[in-house]
C-alpha cells in the first residue's frame, strides 16, 4: 500500500512502487487534468508539484512521491483563481489546450520564486514545456499579467 | 661605497630567501604528497585526463551555464541553466526530470540523487581545458570545490563520479574501467599531483 498526499487529500493505493506517478494520478485516482505527452520527460505536459518543485510525473516513480506533498492542476487553487489561471483566461492562452496544465504548473513555480520575471526568466523557466500549437507569445504575456495580478493581490491583503 | 652596495644586495637576497621559505612553510604537511615522482604522476594524469574529458564527466562541467548532452556533447535540449547552486532554475531544476536513478529507455533522463552542475561561484569547468590547465585547476582548492588533497583523493569514489560507469542505456562509458581510473587518479595525486607541461 502506498500513501500519497495529493491536493491536501490523503490517498492509499495498491501499486508497484516503480509505477510512474502520472499513471497513478490519472488511472488509479482519476485526476485527469495532468496529461501524458511524451513519457520521457521531454515535453512538460505532465508537470505536477512534488514538495513545491515542478517535477515531470511521467518519469517520477511512486517510490519517490510516496509520503510527499503533491499538487496537480486540480489543486493549484480552490476556485480556479490562481493569478495564472485568471491571466490564462484573460489572454485566452490555450489553442488545443493539451499542454496547458503542465504550462501552468511550471509557471506557478516561476512566479513563486520570482514574482516579477523578465522575458529571460520566463524563457529559463518555461523552455522545457513544449506547445505544438505555438502559443508561446500568449504564455509569455499571461505570465507577465499574472505577475501583476499576484502583486495586486499581495497589496490588497 | 662598494661595501654599502654589497651589504644592500645581501640584505635584498636574504629578504627574498625568507619570503620564499615562509611561503613554503604555510603549506600544511598533510597537503604534501608522500613521495614525488613527476614522471609517474604526469603519466597517470594522461589517463585521468582522458576520463575527465569523456562525455560522461565533461557534460556536467561545461564552459557555459547550460549542461551538455550525449556522446557528441551538444547543448542540453531545453537549455536548462546552472542556477546559483548548480541545481537549475525555477521550473527547470535538474531533479525535476533526473530521478534518483536512471530512467529506463534510450532517450530517457539519466539519474542520480545528487544530479547537479558545479555551483555558479565555482564552475569547475572541464570543457576546453588542456591537460595542464585541468591538472592545475583540480589541485587548487579555490577552483576544485574547496577540496584538500585528501578529499580530492576520495573524490574518485563520489556517487556522481561513479555514476559515469553506470550511465544507463545508450550512453558510452568512459575510456577505461572505474578501477583503472581510480588507480591512475591515486597515482597522479600520490606522486605529487604534477601538471603536464603546457604544450601536452
Amino acid at each position: 500500500m502506498i500513501t500519497l498526499t495529493i491536493n491536501q487529500q490523503p490517498y492509499q493505493i495498491e501499486a508497484d512502487p516503480d509505477m510512474p506517478l502520472l499513471w497513478a494520478l490519472r488511472d488509479l485516482i482519476g485526476l485527469t487534468g495532468t496529461k501524458y505527452g511524451c513519457g520521457v520527460a521531454q515535453c512538460g505536459a505532465c508537470v505536477v508539484h512534488l514538495n513545491g518543485e515542478a517535477v515531470r510525473s511521467c518519469v517520477t516513480k511512486l517510490s519517490r512521491a510516496a509520503g510527499q506533498k503533491i499538487v496537480t492542476i486540480e489543486g493549484l487553487s480552490k476556485n480556479n483563481d490562481h493569478p495564472l489561471q485568471l491571466a490564462w483566461n484573460e489572454v485566452s492562452v490555450p489553442q488545443c489546450g493539451y499542454c496547458h496544465s503542465g504550462q501552468l504548473m511550471s509557471a506557478a513555480v516561476l512566479l513563486r520564486e520570482n514574482p516579477n520575471p523578465t522575458d529571460q526568466d520566463i524563457d529559463n523557466a518555461m523552455a522545457g514545456n513544449i506547445c505544438r500549437c505555438g502559443t508561446y507569445p500568449r504564455i509569455r504575456k499571461a505570465i507577465h499579467l499574472a505577475a501583476e495580478l499576484q502583486k495586486k493581490e499581495g497589496e490588497a491583503k | 661605497m662598494i661595501m654599502s652596495i654589497i651589504l644592500t644586495m645581501v640584505g635584498v637576497m636574504a629578504f627574498a630567501w625568507r619570503s620564499g621559505s615562509k611561503k613554503e612553510a604555510m603549506l600544511p604537511l598533510s597537503a604534501l604528497p608522500l613521495k614525488k615522482d613527476s614522471i609517474a604522476s604526469v603519466k597517470a594524469f594522461e589517463k585521468v585526463y582522458r576520463v575527465l574529458m569523456s562525455p560522461r564527466c565533461m557534460n556536467c562541467h561545461p564552459s557555459g551555464d547550460i549542461p551538455l548532452q550525449g556522446d557528441d556533447s551538444h547543448l542540453h535540449e531545453m537549455f536548462p541553466k546552472r542556477g546559483k547552486d548548480g541545481k537549475g532554475l525555477f521550473a527547470m531544476k535538474c531533479g525535476n526530470c533526473h530521478q534518483p536513478s536512471n530512467t529506463p529507455g534510450k532517450h530517457s533522463p539519466p539519474g542520480n540523487a545528487e544530479w547537479h552542475l558545479p555551483p555558479a561561484n565555482m564552475k569547475m569547468v572541464f570543457q576546453g581545458k588542456s591537460a595542464a590547465e585541468l591538472a592545475k585547476q583540480l589541485i587548487d582548492p579555490k577552483q576544485n570545490g574547496n577540496k584538500s588533497m585528501k578529499q580530492l583523493l576520495a573524490h574518485s569514489e563520489d556517487g556522481l563520479v561513479r555514476w559515469g560507469w553506470k550511465p544507463g542505456e545508450g550512453r558510452t562509458l568512459p575510456p577505461m574501467s572505474h578501477a583503472e581510473f581510480k588507480k591512475a587518479w591515486e597515482t597522479w595525486i600520490n606522486n605529487g599531483a604534477y601538471a603536464p607541461k603546457s604544450n601536452q
